[in-house]
């Protein structure tokens, strides 16, 4: 039984590969260190649950990667992503230390994998975790225990003790074993964004957040970053803005993961409640265009979307959780999908007879495209003329929030004064708006999950015992 | 739909998992998924029985209950698994009443078969079978050799025989034809990958039992089972060509190949069932097919039970209690051969032919990919 009146060197918030790596960090440094995990066991670690990869800087090709990613890559590849929005110095600092997260994580008992089937374009970049995410905080976890971290499920902290920056005790709302409040020389915050947090999102979203759904954990509710920026801590990144891809409508409200994508926008045409189409759905290849789609389906009526296509182009993409909805005629699938058939049935119309005879390769920016048409299909337009028709409903997912914590190189959480905190820290999606002001590319979370999450350790450690 | 419950899940799982795909570096039921997009009864079957139930799949699986997508393939494959060698055995009738009773079955099997031979030595005189034999032909005093030889061929016979059939079955709901062209590479490969469990270590770390610590314990007493089996298997074939070419009868002296063969393997299979069994009474509940308990636990006791019985025939061959001894070790090898084929027995046989199945697709994906 953990004693949780005594005072730990680092008391860590949150339980993914950021807080598991600053845990390790700490407790490898010579800590005490006290995990809080707000979810049940099961559902331990936010969103690396839903994890797939890491995305690092190498000199050379490795066991699983298929070639060299070298640090001024990853840096113009941020760049470009983010439109500049990212802390220069952070950014460049992070890239760096990837190099050696790739190998310190497989110290920890992560082990790599070659990239999964459907994903080659990552396969030079991306590290995969064999298994899956959680696969891999299973191991941070096992790796934890051993090295004699304390850890507790079910601890939702609802308050912060912290005074002049300088953290001094959470507040339990259970206390567990008699103890609510927990004093720790130092805190690392790792405890997510607040992107379950549907009374937030609406602050910004307004009633559309309603029909939202929430691709990770219901435990991201961000209370953790509530308490710090109400308490002085200065913030960064846009509090409006998130990751949102277009989800499978039928999707749970929560936690569906990443089984409810649709990589199938290409290959047909995506309309809204009333059947018309409103974005150019063959701008730029899927991996580059997939994450605005969010977005696109957020500003439709009463957030839904339809995918339409034909039974010509089912096997050409990732086979999807739930089957499309089947029509013999446009007319039926319309009215399967709650669409005025006849208006399904005129866009669709409109849209064979603007598409221009071409050499369809989904692979490269074709030349099949519409003519005459608004919005224009630019690549992959083909008609869809074959029954039976088929459709996927699609809904706003929203993967994560870009609010966040100020730091600096030592992932220590930074003041509104501009002053460092005398011994706070923070690490993982807390704190990802300082590198990324905007956009994603896959596997940077767990990027800055494990990189910021072992300074943040090993400084909080540094700092407690001294 | 499919032609059972359990095969509805199993599809359904399948399509949740060929969504994801996180597990395709576990083992081999996930890359033999991927090469479908939909799954009939019998590409559900060939999948069961490629899975070794690691449990790796389960731990690492951010769907497994209590998510609402109720993930659980160890478990769903392992019913599948197990209604698929009632739906293969042969005669199909022997099947069901083995599942249920597979461990009363097996030990009544065996004592009845020991009585027998008990009873009827003692009918033909008594002073044979409970006095002191040494020396070649000792055994024979007992039961002629000929005898012997003709009830135990006949029993393995009809193993053989049964075992061929099921195979077929197996084989043809699969979707393979029967009667094929051998591919040897694919069978080289089949054989190294049974031969050393190589999906039974969840990806690398060892597969996962009572929690999710990985361990590598349920392959290292596996491992034990099979090779002791098959040394005792060697050193019966050994024993049976000295008997016919050599004309050199049993028993034979510590340090002959006969034995020192069936001691070797005779201790593999002493150790191996315990700790198996330990192993499965540990394990996770969640993870097994807790109908089969019995089933399992039958094939398992009967192999220690063999082992036993001929160490303690080994032991006590010197003295007054051969006789019952050699009449026990009877029983239950004989209870063992005819029980095979309906039995957990015949895992070992499926999963094979689905290895050797998956070593044929890889390779056909693989010169695919090259054309």
């Amino acid at each position: 039984m953990v004693d949780l009146t005594q005072k730990f060197d680092v008391l860590v918030i949150g339980g993914g590969n950021a807080a598991l790596c600053a845990a390790i960090g700490a407790r490898r440094a010579g800590a005490s260190v006290l995990v809080l995990e707000g979810a049940p066991k099961f559902y331990r670690g936010g969103n690396t649950r839903h994890t797939r990869n890491m995305r690092c800087a190498h000199d050379a090709a490795t066991d699983i990667l298929t070639g060299p990613y070298t640090e001024d890559e990853f840096w113009d590849d941020l760049l470009r992503l983010t439109g500049g929005q990212t802390d220069e110095e952070l950014a460049k600092f992070m890239i760096a230390e990837s190099k050696d997260i790739l190998n310190w994580i497989v110290e920890q008992g992560v082990r790599w994998q070659p990239s999964l089937g459907g994903t080659l374009s990552l396969g030079r970049t991306n590290s995969f975790f064999l298994g899956g995410g959680r696969a891999m905080l299973n191991a941070l976890y096992l790796t934890a225990e051993k090295l004699g971290v304390e850890i507790v499920y079910d601890a939702e902290v609802t308050d912060l003790q912290i005074e002049d920056g300088m953290f001094l005790s959470a507040t339990l709302k259970q206390p567990i074993d008699g103890a609510s409040e927990i004093r720790a020389s130092a805190l690392v915050a790792a405890a997510g964004g607040f992107e379950a947090n549907i009374e937030w999102l609406k602050e910004y979203w307004g009633e559309a957040a309603d029909n939202f759904l929430i691709r990770g954990t219901p435990y991201n509710r961000g209370s953790i970053l509530k308490m710090l920026l109400d308490k002085g801590v200065q913030d960064i990144g846009d509090p409006t803005q998130c990751h949102a891809v277009a989800i499978d409508a039928r999707a749970p409200k929560f936690d569906g993961g990443i089984i409810t994508r649709h990589d199938s926008v290409v290959f047909g045409i995506v309309v809204n409640k009333h059947a018309q189409r409103f974005y150019d759905e063959g701008e730029d290849i899927w991996p580059k265009r997939y994450a605005i789609w969010g977005r696109l389906v957020a500003a439709q009526p009463d957030q839904i979307a339809h995918i339409i296509f034909d039974s010509t182009v089912v096997t050409s993409f990732m086979p999807t959780l739930f089957p499309p909805i089947a029509g013999a005629t446009l007319a039926e699938l319309a009215g399967k999908l709650g669409l005025e058939p006849a208006a399904l049935e005129n866009t669709v119309a409109d849209f064979n007879a603007a598409v221009r005879p071409g050499t369809f390769d989904h692979t490269i920016l074709d030349d099949c495209r519409t003519e005459g048409l608004t919005p224009p299909k630019t690549h992959w337009a083909r008609k869809i003329e074959t029954p039976p028709y088929l459709a996927y409903p699609v809904r706003p997912g929203i993967t994560f929030t870009y609010l966040g914590t100020r730091v600096n190189r030592q992932s220590r959480i930074v003041m509104k004064d501009g002053k460092p905190s005398a011994n706070m820290f923070a690490a993982g999606e807390i704190m990802a708006g300082n590198v990324l002001g905007k956009g994603y590319a896959a596997g940077i979370g767990m990027t800055i999950g494990s990189v910021f999450g072992r300074v943040a350790g090993r400084e909080a450690a540094k700092n407690a015992r001294n | 739909m499919h032609g059972t419950r359990i095969l509805d899940e199993a599809d359904r799982l399948m399509t949740v998992c060929n969504s994801c795909r996180y597990c395709e570096g576990l083992c081999a039921v996930f890359p033999a998924m991927e090469m479908r997009r939909a799954f009939s009864d019998g590409d559900l079957n060939y999948l069961a029985n490629l899975c070794h139930s690691c449990g790796a799949c389960y731990t690492d699986c951010q769907f497994s209950p209590p998510h609402e997508f109720n993930v659980n393939v160890p478990r769903t494959l392992a019913v599948a698994r197990a209604e698929s060698y009632a739906a293969y055995a042969w005669p199909r009738a022997f099947s069901g009443a083995f599942a249920r009773n597979g461990l009363v079955i097996s030990l009544v099997a065996a004592l009845s078969v020991a009585a027998f031979i008990f009873g009827f030595a003692a009918l033909h005189d008594r002073q044979v079978l409970l006095g002191v034999h040494t020396g070649p032909g000792a055994f024979y005093k007992l039961m002629p050799h000929n005898a012997m030889a003709a009830l135990f061929g006949a029993a393995f016979l009809y193993a053989i025989v049964a075992l061929v059939m099921g195979v077929r079955a197996f084989w043809r709901d699969i979707g393979e034809p029967v009667g094929m062209r051998t591919d040897m590479a694919a069978l080289l490969q089949a054989i190294r990958d049974a031969g050393e469990l190589r999906y039974l270590d969840g990806g690398g770390v060892g597969c996962f039992n009572e929690d999710d610590r990985p361990t590598d314990r349920r392959r290292l007493y596996h491992h034990l089972t099979f090779y002791g089996f098959a040394l005792c298997f060697a050193s019966t074939c050994v024993a049976t060509l000295y008997h016919y070419l050599l004309a050199r009868e049993a028993p034979y002296a510590w340090w002959d190949l006969p034995v020192v063969l069936g001691t070797l393997g005779g201790i593999g299979l002493l150790i191996g069932p315990i700790g198996l069994l330990a192993e499965r009474w540990k394990r996770d509940p969640v993870l097994v097919d807790e109908a089969r308990y019995g089933m399992d636990v039958a094939f398992i006791v009967m192999l220690f039970l063999t082992s036993l019985t001929g160490m303690a025939l080994l032991m006590l061959r010197e003295t007054a209690a051969m006789g019952p001894l050699l009449a026990l070790h009877l029983g239950v090898v004989f209870s063992l051969f005819v029980t095979m084929p309906y039995g957990k027995f015949v895992h070992g046989i499926y999963r094979f032919a689905a290895l050797v199945r998956y070593a044929m697709e890889r390779r056909a994906m693989a010169q695919g990919t090259a054309e």
